[in-house]
């Protein structure tokens, strides 16, 4: 099963993306943990790159791809046209620098390491896409 | 969207999130926190009972306040946080770094 949804690059749009999110897992009863730790990754995604890849302008879209396969690891896209923030490419910031330089960035990236298992990145098109997997029992 | 009460209690100022702290939102938070430093509260509660959902902007706000808050000694305790929020602080280990407790009598006791 595919559900896809198109979002503008507009930070106030993340809830609506968010509750995509929820609603399509919650069909096929994934867990409430996981659905959360889920959501919780793709808004940190999507939320960088609307504001790195973007610069918020709400006229770009992204496109948000979930594959849901019994027996299988789910399975995320994003899809989007701006220049390519590829997060493996920046290394995990130490929790103590960040708290003694008083960033308020990069933690979005420690969290969705953290929750997904495999995070790759493709070129379809022309368009940039991010692939995420996460295993999780159905 | 994130709604911010606010009262005093004990001398604490008692900050309550009800709602959802992203990348939109973390801004109110930022100036709420702020707003009570500059007040000259020393003891900041943060009433997370209704906080529905936290992204990393949010923690980050957390995050930037702990050594300006060590250098001027003020005490900060978050509490009554619901399971899925809490799991987003522990998966970075925030609740290491940050006084985080159960209920508010139990914050309160962290503020003595």
């Amino acid at each position: 099963m595919k559900y896809s949804y198109s979002v503008g690059c507009k930070l106030e749009n993340l809830k609506d993306l968010r509750n995509f999110i929820r609603d399509s897992l919650g069909k096929h009863g994934v867990t409430e943990i996981y659905v959360s730790e889920i959501v919780l990754a793709l808004d940190e995604m999507c939320s960088n790159l609307m504001i790195h890849a973007h610069h918020c302008n709400p006229k770009d879209m992204l496109e948000v791809n979930i594959e849901i396969n019994a027996g299988k690891p789910l399975v995320f896209e994003i899809i989007d046209d701006g220049s390519v923030f590829d997060i493996n490419q920046f290394a995990e910031p130490d929790l103590n620098n960040l708290v003694h330089d008083k960033r308020k960035g990069g933690l979005g990236i420690r969290l969705v390491k953290s929750i997904m298992d495999k995070i790759e990145y493709t070129q379809m098109s022309g368009r940039n896409v991010c692939r995420l997997q996460k295993e999780v029992n159905l | 969207m994130i709604h911010i009460k606010r009262l005093q209690e004990d001398g604490a100022d008692v900050l309550a999130l009800v709602g959802e702290i992203d990348a939109s939102s973390s801004i109110d938070l930022d100036l709420a926190i702020a707003r009570s430093v500059g007040e000259g509260f020393t003891k900041i509660l943060i009433d997370c009972s209704s906080l529905e959902y936290i992204s990393s902007a949010g923690l980050g706000v957390f995050m930037s306040y702990i050594e300006e808050f060590k250098e001027k000694n003020i005490r900060m305790v978050l509490f009554g946080m619901n399971q899925k929020v809490a799991n987003t602080f522990e998966i970075l280990g925030l609740n290491e770094l940050l006084q985080i407790t159960a209920s508010k009598a139990e914050a309160k006791q962290k503020l003595v």
